[in-house]
């Protein structure tokens, strides 16, 4: 929110200096309790949570906190929870760029229908996600025997557990972008045109640089959500140590082992991850808002 | 490539001479032979929403010549100039340059310049870096060397007067500056044809009055086919060589200047290229007459029967006599050139504004003597 | 101007056509690999899901869906997700006003913790909330000196669901704050209306609409919801365990059938409050010009 929008609050009035202007806003008892309120809110629910896993994962002190990224195990969670946003990140972009370039920038049937269905598996329950792959690939799925013949896995395996992710993240990036690049239009990309340059430079030259913060805002967010995901993942993981298990799966069974250090230990990696994605995010919003045109809750 | 831009000795000496006006600046090798633009027939329709649609198009463009594309919104003129650049595809018709059939030639390979409305210059890119792109997109084999680009750009700066913004971004640059950047960009690739939408549209008053000016010189020094579009008749009027009038997606007249004004081929042109009074007449026996008075004597070739009299406000005084057209003063007020009386000729539907000497009421009765006036078919 | 604006209407009945021909390069290119990518990714296996669904009769799958445990946990999911995304929606306002009316110190960083529910891992919510409100948790211990329990318990899904839905709430109502027309403020105190009366006649109904796409987005968001509820629920059957979790449930006892059923239900919940929330934006188009 920019300073600017709200001028009013910052005069006279909202210094309880009363005046011509008392009656533009509540009476000083009241915006305080109110904004007492909203911040007890706030901090009961989102700020105690945050802080509580950092608390408990240190609980035992810093050196328990860090035998937890000795083992093997967490190791192998965190470097498959890295492999996963490795591949479900960059096929995203790549989709959300296709994806924005077809629907901004040019006029067809069924554009917004094709929006809406972007946007669908952001209505669909994780754990619903994670079921469809199953009934697809699974042992009793669609192509699972065709599968177990000849060797693949996918559900219980990696794949599986890339495909739930890209699912579940498929619409970050491009609704970052479609929106903005709609506000563009064509005309950056007509004038290149006309001074001659190739399809690829066009794109390379003036879309891509046009797009890159609301590009960079689409990854940040779509990369939290890829190594954070949970539901999805579990359904398709099979959860079996050191092989299929990605951080939060691995939460999980820490956590139900009642090895709480461990497990606070692994989500407090997590966390700062959130913390670092809202860092960026807040950042971009500040510094970029102009480039960020046409977002809305997510 | 060739007819383009001076070699390199005479540019380094004429640098060295530091900042020179324009003259200096653009010697006799930058004009261009110039090459003609046709287009035949050119039909184009929408769906619904979307640019003007055009029924039909066919107009003819000399080369050096700068021609202007007026009409009101809707009419069509920049579907047209987009046409001709390639940005929109015709669904019939032919676009030649010079005589090389062009319709199917996509818009890189056109060699258009285009300017656009609101200048499309790359935010991210310098002042330097936005003249230079299209050079830098030729394929390996015929782009310049990196020193002859920087050349080149340095003498688009001096022609555009802005040496010293090389390093500026877009954001940095007035909405002048802006469009000087712009039409240096469009240049740099030494385009046939230089098209320009709207080049002054956004611009204000003054800056826009002086750009005009300079747009006009640096068309006399470069000899390049222009096309520009616009809907502001005083700056098609003072600027192009020719007029070519639109209107719903058809050419209604094409001439110079003093011909659309002078002669204007409908009542549509006639009203669009300036004040007009209108009323409703009967051409008989080669005699106008209104409200059964004789008025002027026909011109041969206007239609017989019903049609409408326009009359320009400056070919009106108050007079007496036969052939003169009463009607009713509305108002009376001075104006910085003098006074003027809007009056409401009987029979026409809004008054018109006409220099008077006298002192008049509202509600006086006066005649108008007749200097000169087009009759076209009533409709 | 361009000349796109007054094209007269019933002229130019071009030739219906899939898309508007352009000069732009690679719609083909890019229409095809978003297409493919969508298809595969999203709607075949949405589709198999549906298929899988209505291949067992709809008798079958009524069956199915009504069991005990099943309609339970729907009950406990829906009635739930209504309740958290009330919570919400009025806190959400609450929270919108105050970040964008007043000025106190850490606004901007509070500002910045909103989206946290986005950012965190629900795994991390979910572990981070059973200990807060567990019975010897920061929270839940003065709260159970009163004798309220939290965690496994219904309301332990409740808050869970809270914090998920929050930003959703704060969001889509914050934007509409900071552009309220100050005149119309002002209108209504010239007109004598109290600072209160101005606040119910004339500030808050044209954020309802908004309101309301808050509550249908944070309530979607929350029937769906897996990561942070099964930590803090308890998950006992017919009491506190939600469909999402009865989904693995049957699908961990190899009950395909039981799963599918339970999650088309789910999906076509989950359309029907897209849906609305789509009809919900088309009036506020309408009605006051703006979502």
């Amino acid at each position: 929110m920019s300073e600017t929008t709200v001028p009013s609050v910052r005069g006279p009035a909202a210094r309880g200096s009363g005046g011509a202007h008392a009656a533009l806003t509540e009476p000083r008892p009241v915006r305080i309790a109110l904004t007492f309120a909203a911040v007890a809110f706030l901090t009961l629910f989102l700020l105690l949570p945050f802080a509580v896993v950092f608390v408990e994962a240190l609980s035992k002190g810093l050196g328990s906190y860090l035998d937890t990224f000795a083992e093997p195990d967490a190791q192998a969670a965190i470097r498959l929870t890295l492999l996963v946003a490795v591949i479900a990140v960059p096929l995203n972009v790549v989709f959300g760029l296709c994806a924005s370039w077809a629907i901004a920038k040019f006029d067809f049937r069924g554009r917004n229908l094709l929006i809406t269905l972007i946007d669908l598996p952001f209505s669909v329950s994780p754990v619903v996600a994670g079921l469809i792959y199953v009934l697809i690939f699974g042992a009793q799925g669609l192509f699972g025997p065709f599968l177990q013949r000849h060797g693949i896995e996918i559900i219980f395996a990696v794949p599986g557990i890339v495909l739930a992710t890209m699912f579940v993240t498929f619409p970050f990036v491009a609704r970052e972008l479609i929106p903005l690049m709609q506000d563009q239009g064509t005309t950056d990309e007509e004038a290149a045109l006309t001074l001659g340059a190739s399809p690829w430079r066009v794109f390379r030259t003036v879309t891509l640089p046009n797009v890159r913060w609301a590009l960079l805002y689409g990854v940040l967010l779509c990369n939290a959500r890829a190594m954070g995901e949970f539901g999805a993942v579990s359904v398709v993981s099979g959860r079996i140590r050191g092989l299929t298990n990605t951080m939060p799966l691995h939460v999980e069974i820490l956590y139900n082992e009642y090895n709480y250090v461990a497990a606070f230990g692994i989500a407090s990696l997590l966390a700062l991850l959130a913390l670092v994605t809202l860092a960026g995010k807040t950042f971009l919003e500040w510094r970029h808002a102009d480039a960020l045109a046409g977002r809305g809750a997510h | 490539m060739t007819a383009g831009f001076a070699p390199t000795d005479a540019l380094s000496l004429r640098r060295d001479a530091g900042a020179r006006p324009i003259e200096a600046a653009a010697p006799e090798r930058l004009r261009h032979a110039g090459t003609s633009v046709r287009v035949d027939g050119i039909v184009k329709s929408y769906g619904g929403h979307g640019p003007a649609a055009l029924e039909g198009v066919s107009l003819a463009i000399e080369p050096g010549e700068l021609l202007a594309l007026l009409g009101p919104s809707g009419s069509g003129k920049t579907t047209l100039l987009r046409v001709i650049a390639g940005l929109e595809i015709p669904d019939g018709g032919r676009v030649f340059f010079g005589s090389q059939d062009t319709t199917d030639i996509p818009v890189q390979r056109r060699g258009v310049g285009f300017v656009f409305q609101h200048y499309a210059l790359f935010r991210h890119l310098t002042v330097f870096e936005n003249i230079a792109y299209g050079l830098r997109s030729r394929p390996r084999a015929h782009r310049p060397k990196e020193d002859e680009i920087r050349r080149r750009v340095e003498r688009l700066l001096e022609l555009v007067q802005l040496p010293d913004l090389a390093k500026r971004y877009p954001g940095q640059l007035s909405g002048g500056q802006r469009q000087r950047v712009a039409l240096a960009r469009a240049l740099a690739v030494e385009p046939s044809v230089l098209l320009l939408d709207e080049p002054f549209g956004a611009l204000d008053a003054q800056v826009r009055k002086d750009l005009r000016r300079w747009l006009r010189e640096i068309h006399r020094e470069t000899g390049q086919t222009t096309i520009f579009v616009t809907h502001d008749q005083d700056e098609a009027l003072e600027l192009a060589d020719r007029i070519a009038i639109l209107n719903k997606g058809r050419i209604e007249q094409v001439g110079a200047p003093h011909e659309v004004q002078d002669h204007p081929a409908s009542r549509f042109v006639m009203s669009f290229v300036g004040e007009t009074a209108r009323l409703p007449a009967e051409v008989v026996d080669g005699q106008v007459r209104v409200a059964g008075r004789t008025v002027i004597a026909a011109e041969a070739g206007w239609p017989q029967g019903p049609v409408d009299l326009c009359l320009r406000p400056w070919d009106l005084t108050i007079g007496q006599g036969p052939g003169t057209l009463p009607g009713t003063v509305r108002e009376w007020r001075r104006t910085g050139r003098g006074t003027v009386a809007e009056i409401l000729l009987d029979g026409a539907e809004a008054p018109v504004e006409v220099k008077v000497t006298e002192v008049y009421e509202p509600g006086d009765r006066v005649s108008l003597a007749v200097g000169a006036a087009r009759a076209f078919p009533r409709g | 101007m361009s000349d796109a604006a007054a094209l007269p209407a019933g002229r130019a009945a071009a030739p219906a056509r899939f898309r508007r021909p352009s000069a732009l390069p690679g719609f083909r290119l890019t229409f095809g690999i978003t297409l493919t990518y969508l298809t595969l990714l999203v709607l075949l296996p949405l589709a198999v899901l549906l298929l899988r669904a209505a291949s067992v009769g709809p008798a079958g799958l009524w069956a199915l869906v009504t069991d005990d445990r099943n309609l339970a946990a729907l009950k406990t999911s829906f009635g739930l997700s209504i309740a958290a995304a009330a919570i919400d929606a009025v806190f959400g306002l609450l929270i919108a006003w105050v970040l964008t009316r007043y000025r106190f110190p850490g606004r901007r960083i509070i500002d910045a913790l909103v989206d946290l529910p986005f950012a965190l891992p629900t795994a991390v919510a979910g572990i981070a909330l059973a200990s807060l409100y567990a019975p010897n948790g920061w929270i839940g211990e003065p709260l159970m000196a009163l004798g309220i329990k939290v965690a496994y318990t219904p309301l332990g899904i409740l808050v869970a669901l809270v914090f998920v839905g929050l930003p959703f709430c704060v969001r889509t109502v914050q934007p509409l704050v900071a552009e309220i027309d100050r005149s119309s403020e002002e209108a209504a105190a010239i007109l004598g209306a109290s600072r209160f009366r101005a606040l119910v006649t004339v500030i808050l109904p044209p954020l309802i609409p908004a309101m309301l796409t808050g509550f249908a987005l944070a309530f979607a968001r929350a029937v769906g919801e897996y990561g942070s509820v099964i930590f803090v629920a308890g998950n006992l059957p017919y009491v506190s365990e939600i469909a999402p979790l009865l989904i693995v449930i049957k699908l961990e006892e190899f009950n395909y059938a039981g799963a599918t059923a339970i999650a088309a239900v789910m999906l076509l919940m989950s359309f029907a409050a897209l849906l609305a929330i789509n009809l919900v934006q088309d009036f506020s188009r309408r009605r006051f010009g703006h979502v």
